[in-house]
């Protein structure tokens, strides 16, 4: 502290008055886009825990036969409404190992319905990486090799089984390699559609801009789950349930776009008077490339965290569709399928595992809500 | 005798551990304005607002008093809690902010902002409240009390509306005023006019005033006592005409250094010769089509820019000067054929002399994709004028690209040598923009201007969003660069002061019009038309001896139906631009 002899107050401390031109001012800013992106998000906890949930579940997808116990259409005549097994670790105060005890059932003609009954004296060991039905690893190598299977004699029925006897756990997991994609290929559609209109409504105005909106009013003024009904209705029924999951999930990206596209459009409206754009356009850049240099990844960001939070509209309206019997048909297995098996409120209420999809369902939405939100936070890293 | 305000060393921390504002103090009587001075970044606001209590969530107060006389009381503020604190704000401490369009709530009428204050600190009726609104209303000088207090926000002027914030501030008689950079948002001579408000209302009330500001001219008009920062640090601390005469710590030299400053006296300049023009613009004017607020009318016709004829010739720079909405950018638009002008009017450009002249706005694609290579623009925003998802190297190699230009490797060696050319070295190419500073930012947009190796660059308010040391070393650079590559500058401005040092002649602009045309010494010695004469008078200059003289600035920023005789505009009766000497033109009746 230094006071002059006139009362001023000068500070003391050395000054450089020299600055390195070309230091950096915010080092901590010093990183590509998506580092700044990742940083932010990481604090995330809820989203980066719904990441790599549904990370692992799409991981799974390909090896889905693997992780199932038994294949999806595999009946079990002797076993009919199962209720879950647990794996065991003990018996009767002992060690063994992982065990399931073996399940008989006896029909109660007094409620009209199964009841099961473990034979506690019988534990039976569980196999790994042992073979049973067969299955097509990736779609494309045939193999008959399971993570985990019941021992001859014996069942696992992890969530319990169905009406015909077939497990649920495994119909689940087979269920999620449809009922996951149909969202991923129902927002592709939706996105390149929606990209592609609304950023050439955006970026050229005027006529374009008008026709554009006009038919998006009109696409939005169409009730939605009729035009879904019509549409799968017209879907001919000798059709393979692979090739009606597709058109499915296409139509369910058709209307889809137009909310997007009209996201796209505001976006570019206000992005395309950023003095980079306008420097692009001295520099005699064309409409293409400012569009797909400039403005796409400019918001980019903002697309993928628009997208997470569609897929889930997609898994629902797959599963309403299936559950209404329009969608995909047995023997597809979809989660949607597995619910219009449940539809019953008799069966659920005896033997309420058979909805367990319903539960699937809405952690896979929720997931993807989170991760939707914790992105969309995380997406402007300028603000400090 | 305890002071009416004491700041002690008061140190406010965000997440890192080091303080963003380290250790400030400073006191204040009533009666006394003090002036806080610095860049960007210097915490000078932050240090404000913990006075009112309104510091973002994040901070932290680490240590410090704010003591306050209340009552013959001293009250630490940062020791109140929120119900306390409510009593003060708005009653003992108000505050006005840097842009007056966003502080009013759109939805609500003026008056009733205005008369909140009062609901909420004074018990008395709704009619003494209107009453007082009004009078407040009058003192701040609004013509038309009454239709000012049924206004919306979005009715009124930048400048009526901070006179309004100015009423609502000054409605409950507070004891402090804070200023935060009231008038950085305004135009010039409206800046004048506020600062000669606030400066009379305080000699009225004796209260005391805080003022937060980047401009010494500011500084130099208003304030007492003077607090320079810098990095959240006081510099230098003391009274206005010691600091601002005798400045002791090389901070505060720097800053008046690199101050611009209007030449009280200048060496008569000839006028540049017009026989060698690089871009020619003759009979200008464009008219924008204003949607009707019905459907029966038809569309209501701007005219933006009216017969401007502007001469730039080859290596000279040319500024045009104005306020918002004078037309000036509409001209830079229009003289890179980004706009199309009205019919009639004509642009040419000659890249070389001797060259043809070629017409900017009648050309096939390969003509104009030449003409590109040849004039460039620099931008004011230097926040968004680089794209945040390319590396510096794509922004910079990006117009080679375009013009499909040269090899990878020929590029690059090209970016790197624009970059030195800026004075920034090849460390830059492969990060980001977002982590560096304004004014390295505008040398990267110099830069990229410069890839092409440009005849002309249209600089549109490049120094306007940086700090004075960085405005004066980017004026710097566009002379050095002017000088070592023979290239000529169509600069757009809105500051005086700025034009004065860069410019070889200055065009002044008022309501789409050219009024006065003049090489700076000319301009500057012997101004002829009113506007011009208010625009110099209204420019702060960090002189205590030089203060704004308001009733020049009156008489020439007026509407200019009011201007003298010689000089009105009557409806459609407009003075033509007469030469009085050479080189030396005036909207004025010869």
């Amino acid at each position: 502290m230094a006071v002059l002899p006139d009362g001023r107050y000068v500070d003391d401390a050395p000054y450089d008055e020299n600055i390195d031109a070309s230091a950096a001012e915010r080092p901590d800013m010093d990183a590509p886009n998506w580092l700044l992106i990742w940083r932010r998000f990481r604090r995330h906890k809820l989203a980066l825990i719904s990441g790599l949930f549904l990370l692992v579940s799409y991981l799974m997808l390909p090896v889905t036969g693997f992780v199932a116990p038994y294949t999806p259409n595999e009946r079990h005549a002797d076993h009919l409404y199962a209720p879950p097994q647990g794996i065991r670790l003990f018996n009767n105060g002992k060690f063994i190992g992982p065990h399931v005890l073996p399940i008989t059932a006896t029909a109660d003609l007094e409620n009209y319905r199964w009841r099961y009954s473990a034979d506690k004296t019988h534990p039976m060991k569980l196999e790994f990486f042992c073979r049973r039905g067969s299955y097509n690893l990736f779609g494309l190598i045939p193999t008959d090799l399971h993570l985990i299977c019941a021992p001859a004699g014996a069942t696992i029925f992890l969530l319990g089984s169905d009406r015909l006897g077939r497990d649920v756990f495994s119909r689940i997991v087979y269920g999620a390699q449809l009922s996951l994609t149909v969202g991923v290929i129902g927002i592709t559609v939706s996105f390149a559609l929606g990209i592609f209109f609304g950023s050439i409504a955006g970026y050229f105005g005027g006529r374009t801009d008008w026709l554009i909106q006009r038919t998006i009013e009109i696409l939005r003024s169409l009730p939605e789950l009729p035009l879904w009904l019509a549409l799968s209705a017209a879907v001919p029924s000798h059709w393979g349930p692979v090739t009606v999951f597709f058109i499915i999930s296409i139509i369910l990206g058709i209307l889809d776009w137009p909310g997007l596209a009209r996201a796209v459009r505001s976006k570019f409206l206000s992005l395309r008077e950023e003095e980079y754009v306008r420097a692009a356009e001295m520099m005699g850049a064309k409409p293409a490339r400012i569009i797909g240099r400039h403005l796409l990844p400019n918001f980019s960001s903002h697309l993928i965290a628009s997208a997470m939070l569609s897929i889930p509209a997609m898994i629902l309206g797959e599963t309403a569709l299936s559950f209404l019997g329009l969608g995909l048909r047995a023997p597809a297995v979809s989660w949607g399928v597995m619910l219009n098996d449940a539809q019953n409120l008799a069966a659920i209420e005896i033997y309420p595992w058979t909805a367990s999809p319903m539960v699937m369902i809405i952690v896979v939405v929720l997931a993807f809500n989170f991760l939707g939100d914790g992105l969309r936070d995380s997406l402007d890293p300028y603000k400090s | 005798m305890t002071a009416f305000l004491e700041v002690k060393n008061l140190t406010i921390g965000f997440k890192a551990p080091e303080p963003t504002i380290d250790a400030v103090s400073f006191s204040l009587e009533k009666g006394e304005t003090l002036a806080i001075v610095g860049e960007s970044g210097s915490g000078k606001t932050l240090s404000c607002r913990a006075i009112l209590g309104i510091l973002p969530k994040t901070a932290q107060i680490r240590s410090g008093q704010i003591l306050t006389n209340q009552q013959g009381k001293q009250v630490d503020i940062l020791t109140l809690g929120e119900r306390d604190f409510r009593a003060i704000r708005g009653d003992c401490i108000s505050m006005i902010f840097q842009e007056p369009m966003r502080s009013l709530s759109p939805l609500h009428k003026v008056g009733h902002q205005v008369a909140e204050v009062l609901e909420l600190h004074r018990n008395c009726s709704k009619q003494q409240i209107k009453q007082d609104v009004l009078a407040t209303f009058k003192r701040v000088g609004f013509p038309d009390p009454e239709r000012a207090y049924a206004a919306y926000p979005f009715e009124m002027s930048g400048g009526m509306l901070q006179r309004a914030m100015i009423a609502m501030a000054m409605i409950a008689k507070p004891d402090l005023l804070i200023a935060d950079e009231p008038t950085t948002a305004l135009d010039v001579t409206t800046q004048a006019q506020i600062l000669g408000l606030i400066k009379d209302l305080q000699a009225e009330t004796g209260m005391a005033v805080i003022l937060v500001t980047h401009d010494l001219g500011v500084v130099a008009n208003m304030a007492d006592r003077v607090v320079v920062m810098n990095k959240g640090r006081v510099m230098e601390r003391g009274c206005a005409n010691l600091v601002l005469s005798t400045p002791v710590h090389p901070y505060t030299q720097k800053l008046f250094a690199a101050a611009p400053v209007i030449p009280e006296t200048a060496e008569f300049v000839a006028p540049p010769p017009h026989d060698d023009l690089i871009l020619d613009m003759q009979n200008i004017s464009k008219t924008f089509q204003a949607r009707s607020a019905s459907p029966m009318q038809s569309a209501t016709l701007i005219k933006a820019v009216c017969d401007v004829n502007l001469k730039l010739a080859r290596g000279k720079t040319l500024a045009v000067v104005g306020e918002s909405g004078s037309g000036k950018s509409t001209c830079a638009r229009i003289a890179l054929g980004a706009e199309l002008p009205d019919v009639g009017g004509r642009v040419t450009f000659c890249a070389g002399t001797g060259e043809t002249p070629i017409e900017v706005h009648s050309l096939n694609r390969a003509d104009r994709a030449a003409f590109q290579k040849q004039a460039q623009m620099v931008f004011q925003d230097p926040f968004s004028s680089l794209s945040p998802r390319m590396q510096i190297i794509d922004t910079l190699t990006e117009p080679l690209d375009i013009h499909g230009l040269d090899t990878k490797a020929e590029r690059r060696n090209r970016a790197c040598e624009v970059l030195e050319l800026v004075g920034l070295d090849g460390s830059m190419l492969r990060r980001y923009p977002h982590a560096f500073s304004g004014g390295q930012r505008q040398r990267l947009s110099i830069a990229r201007a410069l890839t092409l190796d440009p005849k002309l660059l249209v600089c549109d308010e490049p120094t306007s969003a940086l700090d004075v040391s960085v405005q004066d070393q980017i004026l710097d650079l566009l002379e050095e660069i002017r000088d070592a590559r023979g290239l000529s500058y169509l600069f757009i401005s809105h500051d005086l002061a700025v034009v004065s040092r860069i410019a070889d002649e200055v065009a002044v602009m008022r309501q789409g019009r050219v009024v006065e045309q003049a090489p700076p010494c000319t301009l500057f010695a012997n101004p002829k038309h009113p506007y011009t004469r208010a625009l110099i008078a209204a420019q702060p200059e960090p002189d205590i001896n030089r203060p704004i003289d308001l009733n020049i600035v009156a008489l020439g920023a007026g509407a200019s139906s009011t201007w003298t005789e010689e000089f009105r505009f009557d409806g459609n009766d407009i003075p033509p631009l007469t030469e009085l000497e050479p080189g030396h033109m005036v909207r004025c009746h010869g």
